[in-house]
């Protein structure tokens, strides 16, 4: 065992100063059982030692019996030879076994050891060489052939292997002395206690391994990547808005933003709607002692708020010549699962309108479409929204904002291309320029609430509100490079993904 | 958003030069289309031996109509450019002075009340331009047509057919044509048959099928022209030969109509043998007082406040020089001789996205440049930061529980009535959970009112993890709640589950401990306990629960006092192996679920 390797390592080594070869020295010993003793002894610097390979050709099982009894060919050779009158070739089998007789009479055959004579097999020759078992016996010897042609003949027909040799040339070390002294695994308090802590020789640590598991809980990817979003809106003075409501009206999810009733988002193929429970109420007050929603300053007259968003619509108002069609109001009372978290900062706005003063307003939580599922899109994914009200805003300061704002998470070059959204005008996508990919990326939305929605609400004329928008899950797939959603949110993620995925610093990756 | 294929060595003749893709990306950018692939090293598909040409493909605004086609796109960006004037478009009546009439029967109320339409004289088509006026129609068929449900467009050879026309309104079995490109004369419900399971129009069946009148164009001879919004008649087929277009347009919204209208003529009219002229036509509708000229494309004058503009873009442009600008976006505008703070703007028949003066804001931004203007950063308020509270108490807790060794998943919030009710044995006492409409998969049929699914179903796809599994979320449920406006309610749930070969039930009970303690609430024997003056603000007690969610014995709900209120918050138990067997695991689970909402 090892134990004992090492005693007999520092034995040998004791004879003298030369390095020895462990295959002379121990022929016999496992290369195994000698390493464990060679870096036992090694790491405390008792010897020293480098490992030597080679390749080497050795006999298989089968080569082995031919180099000790000769080759298939050569034993049904002999067996004719021995016959006198040659050989009945139904009687072979018999004599040199059934799978010498199979083989060994083609190789006859074809080197035209012997020919067939009717039911017989004679020789044509007196003697032959049987280079088989020349060839094997020379590896058998030598570990290797020249001739690389029979080599590759002898590895095809399965007679030999390749195997690597390993052995080791060893030497005594700085501290090399002929007894391995005992060695403590560990410090005690024991030892502490009884000072033998000054002479105990303490087993040396290994460096190269890893420490103990550390059993730990884990916060989700996504919800780290949240985290950091939060912070930064924090940071900038963002008051977060209760977005703990999944089910919206119409009125609130689309009418009070100014999308019109036949718009496409609005469709059964993109809108999740409510079977039961049916029909909403038209807005109206809070309920009182809600915990998670803010008082208005002042009441606030909702039938005005309904009215101002049917005529909008309708026939227009506020400067605005409206979508002019007839405007249902079931249309509005209907549930939805709310698409955007858009719908609450209209519910924060009309909030605001009854005491107009400069707000921001973030939240990030989930939103709802009925989309087909594949490898980018769920049904449920997180909406990141940004608020800005405040008197006199202007489309610079909005791409001023965005400019630090997406600093803070590393995007330090944006681009903004028009576009065209039912509730902003104008409009901005915010494309952001990814190093690691080398191009730009749509990051997200961005725009100014048009008056329609504004002023409906009774937010005066001369306060702008900025809005913008992006998902969690994308940037969150960018910077990981996870390619589906799925393995990002929802029960399909891997647990040890969540448990090993590092602590997220989105202003350094 | 639509996509848009055009030619692109056509557009660029258009254009006058050529551009590289990049420089061309840039100037679909700055004007607000994007370009979504240049086709040119593309493998194109090849129609009768000929490879398609290089097309660009370009993403349209949704509400800009006016680029749907080719001669929209070029136009635009020929103004933009200041290549290219904004073209007058004109009403010309024949030469004889009388007008082809439609004339409106009242029964069309029924189905399709509303009718408009024009008149392209002397219009030249070649195999192009024939496909884009085809192509045109299907967009706005599309887009702002929705499928057809709201407006339908019919165009027919004028030559074929013979004016008056008469919309009316009748029962499918005395409608008597040959569809377009068909043989065979059928009645309207034989069409219905006939077109059953036709890949296009199949799906435009359903918005008349079940009405007892159809609604029909006539000729004065009784030639059908069209069925809308299905079919158009064979007889009075365009091709690319026609010279002569009758443009017939039905529907239920009145202004997308007429839009539609200014849209294909607007842009099929630079084609005219006098570009940009249109012979318009007599709507006759007593009975709905729709009696008109159609189309109309005077412009629409709208004022815009040079204050407004500046104010909202950052600049201080005189009202000349917006005026200048706002005529690359395809506006007439001149300073108001009156007003000193007034642009006034003329909207062109083919603006129409422009219903406020944000809108026109907008354009004077683009034609700006967006990445032109002058940035700032709005910091003239200060505002005090504050997050909501239930999210606060959310990040307490799951804090709590991933230092308690817990890994935190995020499950989706939909899920089916089974995994929701059937599964955990539980019964579905139809006042409880918010069901969804239309789902597409039977994954998505509720709003969870329990953590546990979601959980339950990690677990279960984590199979090949070690075990024990801890796992944990704290997140919303809903909930119906019939008093309230939205008629259902959130609530913030803390949900944790064991997975291993033991039942994980006193650990599962010792993490409820952990938090409790964490929100200041003493644990107590039972109710008598709360008389004991030492225990504090918060007391929280369990007591043995049989449901059949939980195994036998190995259960409990969770009580708490808080203030001077009590609440079941919850419960915990070893769950019953027959949810185990529905959810497809093999070890034990002890799971936690309570409503964190009382700590507030």
């Amino acid at each position: 065992m090892a134990s004992d390797m090492t005693a007999q390592i520092l034995d040998s080594l004791s004879k003298s100063d030369a390095p020895l070869l462990s295959n002379e020295a121990y022929p016999s010993i496992p290369s195994l059982n000698i390493k464990s003793a060679l870096d036992r002894l090694g790491s405390r610097q008792m010897i020293e030692y480098e490992t030597l390979e080679k390749d080497v050709v050795v006999l298989t099982p089968e080569g082995e019996e031919i180099a000790n009894n000769g080759s298939h060919e050569a034993k049904v050779f002999a067996a004719v030879v021995a016959a006198l009158d040659g050989l009945k070739i139904s009687d072979l089998p018999g004599i040199v076994g059934k799978d010498n007789a199979k083989v060994g009479q083609g190789n006859c055959f074809k080197r035209g050891w012997i020919k067939k004579d009717n039911d017989k097999l004679r020789a044509t020759q007196e003697s032959i060489v049987d280079e088989t078992r020349e060839q094997l016996l020379t590896v058998q010897r030598t570990q290797t052939l020249d001739d690389s042609k029979a080599l590759a003949d002898l590895k095809r027909r399965k007679l030999v292997s390749l195997s690597k040799d390993i052995h080791y040339k060893f030497s005594k070390g700085p501290k090399y002395a002929k007894e391995f002294v005992k060695e403590e695994t560990d410090l005690t308090p024991e030892m502490i206690a009884s000072g033998a802590w000054k002479t105990v020789q303490l087993k040396p640590y290994n460096f190269n391994a890893k420490g103990a598991h550390t059993p730990s809980g884990a916060l989700h990817p996504l919800n780290k990547v949240r985290s950091e979003f939060r912070n930064i809106f924090f940071e900038m003075g963002f008051t977060e808005m209760p977005t703990n409501r999944f089910v919206e009206t119409g009125f609130w999810n689309f009418d009070a933003l100014f999308v019109p009733q036949q718009h496409p988002a609005r469709d059964l193929q993109d809108t999740f709607y409510i079977a039961d429970p049916l029909t909403a109420d038209p807005p109206r007050e809070d309920p009182a002692n809600d915990p998670h929603l803010p008082k208005a300053a002042k009441p606030l007259d909702y039938q005005k708020y309904w009215d101002n968003v049917h005529d909008v619509h309708e026939k227009g108002k506020f400067g605005s010549i409206g979508y002019r069609y007839p405007w249902n109001a079931d249309e509005s009372l209907r549930l939805v699962l709310r698409t955007h978290t858009t719908s609450i900062s209209a519910y924060m706005l009309h909030k605001l309108a009854a005491d107009p003063r400069p707000a921001r307003l973030f939240s990030i939580d989930r939103v709802f479409r009925n989309e087909a599922v594949d490898a980018t899109h769920l049904a449920e994914f997180h909406q990141i929204e940004g608020v800005i009200a405040d008197f006199g805003l202007t489309l610079g300061g909005l791409i001023g904002f965005m400019e630090v704002f997406f600093a803070k998470m590393g995007i330090h070059q944006l681009r903004f291309k028009p576009a065209y959204n039912p509730y902003t005008e104008p409009s901005m996508e915010i494309f952001g320029y990814h190093e690691g990919l080398g191009k730009w990326v749509e990051i997200g939305n961005s725009g100014m609430f048009r008056p329609e929605m504004l002023e409906s609400m009774g937010i005066p004329k001369n306060m702008q509100v900025y809005g913008w928008g992006l998902s969690l899950e994308r940037p969150t797939m960018i910077k990981y490079g996870v390619s589906n959603i799925r393995e990002l949110l929802g029960h399909k993620v891997d647990l040890g993904f969540i448990e090993s995925n590092p602590a997220v610093r989105l202003e350094k990756e | 958003m639509p996509t848009i294929s055009v030619d692109k060595a056509a557009l660029f003749k258009e254009l006058g030069r050529e551009y590289t893709t990049e420089e061309f990306d840039e100037l679909c950018f700055e004007f607000g289309i994007e370009l979504d692939e240049d086709t040119t090293n593309s493998d194109r598909p090849i129609v009768n031996g000929v490879q398609e040409p290089p097309q660009l493909k370009i993403e349209i605004p949704a509400n800009r109509y006016d680029l749907l086609c080719f001669e929209g796109i070029q136009l635009m960006l020929n103004i933009f450019l200041g290549r290219k004037p904004l073209p007058e478009y004109k009403l010309v009546p024949p030469p004889n002075g009388q007008l082809q009439e439609i004339i409106v029967k009242e029964e069309t109320t029924k189905i399709r009340p509303y009718v408009s339409g024009a008149i392209l004289r002397n219009v030249k088509f070649d195999t192009a331009r024939y496909e884009s006026f085809i192509a045109l129609q299907d967009k706005l068929h599309q887009n702002l047509a929705r499928q057809r449900t709201l407006v339908s467009i019919g165009t027919h050879d004028l030559d074929t057919v013979q004016g008056p026309f008469t919309y009316e309104a009748l029962p499918p079995k005395d409608i008597k044509f040959t569809p377009l490109n068909q043989t065979q004369e059928m009645n309207g419900e034989e069409m219905m048959n006939f077109y059953e399971k036709h890949q296009q129009l199949g799906k435009f069946l359903h918005i008349i099928r079940d009405s007892p009148v159809y609604p029909v164009i006539y000729d004065s001879k009784r030639t059908v022209c069209s069925l809308p919004p299905i079919i158009n008649g064979d007889h009075s087929k365009i091709s690319v030969n026609t010279t002569n277009v009758f443009i017939e347009i039905t529907a239920l919204d009145r202004t997308k109509l007429e839009i539609v209208n200014r849209m294909m003529v607007t842009m099929f009219s630079q084609y005219t043998s006098e570009p940009f002229t249109i012979e318009p036509i007599k709507i006759v509708s007593e009975h709905n007082n729709e009696t008109r000229i159609t189309p109309d494309l005077s412009p629409r004058t709208a004022e815009a406040e040079v204050s407004y503009i500046n104010q909202c873009c950052g600049l201080n442009l005189t009202a000349e020089d917006i005026s200048t600008r706002l005529s690359k976006m395809a506006f007439r505008a001149k300073p108001s001789a009156t007003k000193p703070d007034i642009v006034e703007v003329e909207i062109p028949p083919t603006r129409a996205d422009v219903l406020h003066q944000c809108d026109i804001m907008e354009d004077v931004a683009i034609a700006y440049g967006f990445n032109n203007l002058p940035r700032s950063f709005p910091s003239k308020s200060g505002t005090v930061a504050q997050p909501l509270p239930v999210n606060k108490l959310t990040d307490i807790i799951r804090m709590e529980a991933a230092m308690a060794g817990w890994s935190e998943v995020l499950p989706l919030i939909l899920c089916s009535h089974d995994e929701n009710f059937a599964w955990l044995n539980r019964k579905d006492d139809g006042t409880t959970a918010v069901k969804l409409a239309n789902p597409k998969t039977l994954e998505f049929q509720i709003v969870r009112t329990s953590l546990l699914p979601g959980l339950l179903k990690t677990i279960r796809e984590n199979k090949g993890h070690s075990v024990p599994m801890k796992v944990f979320e704290v997140s919303d449920v809903a909930f119906k709640d019939l008093t309230l406006e939205r008629k259902s309610r959130n609530e913030r749930h803390f949900a944790a589950a064991w997975y291993g070969k033991t039942s994980g039930f006193e650990i599962v009970h010792g993490l409820l401990d952990r938090v409790m303690a964490m929100m200041r609430s003493a644990f107590i024997i039972g109710e008598e306990g709360l008389d004991n003056a030492a225990s504090g603000a918060a007391q929280y007690w369990i007591k043995e629960l049989d449901d059949p969610t939980y195994f036998a014995g190995h259960a409990a709900t969770i009580h708490a006092r808080i203030g001077d209120k009590e609440h079941v918050i919850g419960t915990f138990g070893i769950l019953h192996p027959t949810v185990l067997e529905k959810y497809e695991l093999k070890y034990p689970v002890s799971t936690l679920e309570i409503n964190i909402e009382p700590f507030l």
